[in-house]
């Protein structure tokens, strides 16, 4: 508990000293062309050391600590950074340019990985019948095109104005106000929620899309993606890498240079590699099925899948049908009130 | 000619590629945009929002509702086809020919039978041609195109009454996915804003003269007068669609369409052409085998004859206003005569090009002796069909923007061609597959059908294609009004030169068949 404090304590002081130098990023552009700076590669590699102190200490509390109600992950900074973006998440030219450009990737991702489980019986509505719980929908920029075809979705963002945006956005279209539905409250939130109402495994996909790179506490994230989903069910994860490349390129060039992004959008501490990704997950229940590398291009505005993991990348886990760890989900069930955060997708 | 012909088209390709670059740095164009903006109406908040309306029938706008509503990723789509005339039954195929006809693209004809309406086209009747000559009223410089050894069909000349009645037959049964309101006039449009702001309407509202408003995501814009193809029928040119023409020969109605894009600020390049075609339904002097599409360049402009049966033809003669007027009044006989004297005469043929251009060909068919064809001569005139006689003044435009939030021209409110060349429909129904194409991508990707830059990709791929087409038609228009000496010399070698090439030649009908 006391390690978990501390280490949020670092969290928080560590993020405003960069803010204060560099600033944090939304999302990752990224050329394979770019040479970046002799003084770039020095603070990234500072910035890794101090990476590798803190993950000594981060997964220690997800061990042993047990939590209370009001303790949460979520970091007030970046929850105030978002209220101010509310307004901003619909302007496909604005902040959220890079965003809403990755649904061209992001989208057939998840509704080509949910076709090969799912047979598609509605033309015109390849996803009917799924339902899908988008964490951290921030505007709805992804939960609305996962409505359009067909899903039954819930949007999850703890930051209440982007909730605010998500729903107005979504009220004026009428094929879409049956389907989409949010919420504003935190993954573990909600899975307390639906713990005690009708019980778990709910969804039959679950989305996290830019989610994972703003949160504090990965162990419960995946465990409460495990409780979320029906048995056999998806995760959709796109994420960061945590790589000099991404940095450099997602935090330096994006933020500093070309300011596609929001500066302060990320904390590149809490980034995660694919590798420590899959781990975790296939420790949570999960089967990784695919982990494919995303590349951003800032001249185009637009994304393309690329071999590299090196700077953003789509995971897709499945839900083991059996759960193989009864008691490892056993040993979790007493602390439902953990809270990861949940940002912006 | 043809050589500068295809390097002119090659510059506005490089042109439209320079358009294609713009597109890249999309914020400075979205934000220009996004001028056009909104007044919201409060009261229509509840009414049924449609994916897309599209505004005017005709041709293209029939074929536009048939393609969406056929579109598996689009099925549960609300689409809606305003038509502002009657609707359009054809219960049996009259007599007598219309003289308002189209040249069908292969390209298109696969558009067509895609839409499943090729089949009703074909039963009804349409006319196959299989070979097309051009020839030079101040020289003996021809052109031919074919396809090889008259195998295939290198168009079709269908009635636009047909192609409508085609349309609206599959229409009727596309009832469950599109919805058609004939008779519906568009009053106005009211635009939204560019991007989401709170309390406003995000959709276009379109408000028709009965009073009813309705919302749509996507607008898509036509002409409402007939989408006549410009090959034969060449619609008012002058229309208020062009709204920066001052010209006298403001006879199009004001339609819905000329409304959008005159509201929406979108400028026009246009050319004042100062022409008109006198278009009639021509009967043979006897049956003919008749699968040539025969055009012939005179200095006051092309006449074309172009084939509806064995026994009758179609012709389209651009001109001069004042002889299209003096055309129009002629006795029937003597209209005749001037059509056969059109296509016969040589009296503005002179010696020296004569002899120059007969040298060139000696000299080319010494290289290539095998290649380019022999010049056959088009049938003769014995007389028109009754009232068939009509005029309509001609010129050209293109909207510099095709797209805007939530607004897509295609057809002739995006762009209108000189009928020389029988591109006009052709080009219409090439917007109607692109855009098909990149909804129905949208849809599957669970877009929203009104965003940005599904249509920026529209505009791009068809000014890519359109650009260089109305181009090379304009350059040939101009090329051939004039009878000076060395211009004729010029487009004399050019065109004889063009026909020895097999290779440039089927280039040309490539890009003009699709």
């Amino acid at each position: 508990m006391y390690s978990n404090k501390f280490n949020c304590l670092m969290l928080g002081l560590y993020s405003r000293n960069r803010s204060a130098v560099c600033g944090l990023v939304q999302s990752a552009p990224g050329r394979s062309g770019f040479s970046w700076t002799a003084v770039c590669k020095q603070r990234s590699l500072k910035l890794q050391r101090s990476a590798c102190l803190e993950r000594q200490h981060h997964p220690m509390p997800c061990q042993i600590s047990t939590r209370s109600a009001s303790q949460t992950t979520v970091d007030p900074d970046e929850v105030r950074r978002f209220q101010s973006l509310a307004s901003k998440w619909w302007d496909e030219q604005g902040d959220f340019a890079a965003l809403h450009a990755m649904n061209d990737l992001r989208v057939p991702f998840i509704r080509d990985n949910l076709l090969n489980v799912h047979r598609a019986r509605h033309p015109g509505k390849p996803l009917a019948g799924l339902r899908i719980l988008d964490v951290g929908c921030g505007g709805g920029l992804l939960t609305e095109p996962l409505g359009r075809l067909g899903a039954n979705v819930l949007g999850i963002d703890p930051v209440e104005d982007s909730i605010y945006t998500a729903q107005l956005h979504a009220s004026y279209d009428p094929d879409l106000s049956d389907r989409v539905s949010y919420q504003a409250c935190t993954l573990e939130e909600l899975s307390s929620e639906e713990k005690e109402e009708q019980g778990a495994d709910q969804f039959d996909a679950v989305v996290a899309s830019e989610v994972v790179e703003h949160l504090a506490d990965l162990e419960t994230f995946a465990f409460c993606c495990n409780q979320a989903l029906k048995p056999g069910g998806s995760l959709f994860i796109t994420t960061i890498n945590k790589t000099n490349l991404s940095y450099a390129l997602g935090i330096v060039v994006a933020e500093q240079l070309l300011r596609i992004v929001p500066s302060g959008t990320h904390d590149w501490e809490k980034f995660i590699s694919p590798v420590e990704l899959e781990r975790l997950l296939e420790s949570n229940g999960f089967s990784v099925q695919s982990v494919q590398g995303m590349l951003y291009n800032p001249v185009s505005g637009a994304w393309s899948w690329t071999n590299s993991t090196a700077i953003n990348y789509a995971l897709h886990a499945v839900k083991h049908r059996d759960d193989p760890q009864p008691d490892r989900a056993e040993e979790r069930s007493p602390r439902p009130e953990d809270h990861t955060a949940a940002t912006h997708s | 000619m043809m050589h500068k012909l295809t390097k002119a088209a090659l510059a506005f390709n490089g042109l439209g590629r320079c358009f294609i670059i713009e597109k890249h740095v999309p914020a400075v164009k979205i934000i220009r945009r996004g001028l056009v903006s909104a007044e919201h109406g409060d009261d229509s908040a509840k009414n049924e929002v449609y994916d897309v309306i599209i505004s005017g029938g005709g041709m293209v706008g029939s074929a536009m509702a048939c393609s969406l509503g056929m579109d598996p990723n689009l099925v549960g789509k609300k689409i809606l086809l305003l038509e502002a005339g009657n609707k359009k039954v054809m219960d049996k195929v009259p007599d007598t020919y219309s003289t308002r006809v189209s040249s069908i693209s292969p390209g298109s004809a696969t558009l067509l039978s895609g839409v499943g309406a090729w089949e009703h086209i074909t039963k009804m009747r349409c006319k196959p041609y299989k070979k097309m000559q051009v020839w030079d009223a101040c020289s003996d410089a021809l052109i031919t195109f074919d396809k090889e050894n008259l195998q295939d069909e290198m168009a079709y000349i269908v009635e636009n009454d047909i192609v409508v009645a085609a349309l609206t037959k599959q229409l009727d049964s596309l009832s469950d996915n599109v919805k058609v309101k004939y008779r519906s006039k568009v009053v106005k449009y009211t635009w939204p804003m560019p991007h989401h702001a709170a309390d406003s309407i995000p959709w276009v509202q379109v408000t028709l003269a009965n009073g009813e408003t309705l919302q749509t995501k996507l607008l898509v814009s036509l002409t409402t007068s007939h989408n006549l193809d410009l090959f034969l029928c060449p619609s008012p040119f002058f229309s208020p669609l062009f709204s920066f023409s001052s010209s006298v020969f403001q006879i199009g109605a004001d339609g819905p369409n000329s409304m959008v894009r005159r509201e929406l600020g979108i400028p026009t390049v246009k050319w004042n052409y100062d022409q008109s075609a006198v278009v009639a339904v021509l009967h043979l002097s006897e049956p003919t085998e008749n699968n040539v599409a025969w055009q012939r360049f005179l200095p006051t402009g092309p006449i074309a004859m172009l084939p509806l049966s064995d026994t009758e033809s179609s012709l389209v003669w651009s001109t001069s206003h004042r002889l299209a007027e003096e055309l129009l009044e002629l006795d029937e006989e003597s209209f005749v005569d001037a059509i056969n004297s059109a296509f016969w005469s040589n009296e503005n043929q002179s010696e020296l090009i004569e002899t120059a251009g007969s040298l060139f060909r000696g000299a080319l068919s010494t290289i290539m002796p095998s290649a380019g064809s022999p010049r056959q001569l088009p049938p003769s005139v014995a007389g028109i069909g009754p009232k068939t006689r009509v005029m309509f003044p001609l010129g050209m435009g293109h909207a510099s923007e095709y797209i805007r939030h939530r607004v897509a021209l295609i057809g002739d409110a995006a762009h209108r061609v000189h009928p020389l060349a029988g591109q006009g429909a052709n080009l219409g129904f090439g917007d109607v597959a692109c855009l098909t194409q990149l909804l129905s991508q949208a849809a599957f990707n669970g877009k929203d059908l009104g965003a940005m830059q599904h249509l920026l990709e529209y505009e791009t791929e068809r000014q890519r294609h359109n650009l260089p087409m109305m181009a090379a038609i304009d350059l040939m228009k101009r090329l051939y009004s004039t009878n000076a000496a060395p211009v004729v010399l010029l487009r004399t070698f050019g065109l004889q030169a063009t026909n020895m090439l097999p290779a440039l030649k089927e280039q040309i009908m490539a890009f003009a068949s699709k």
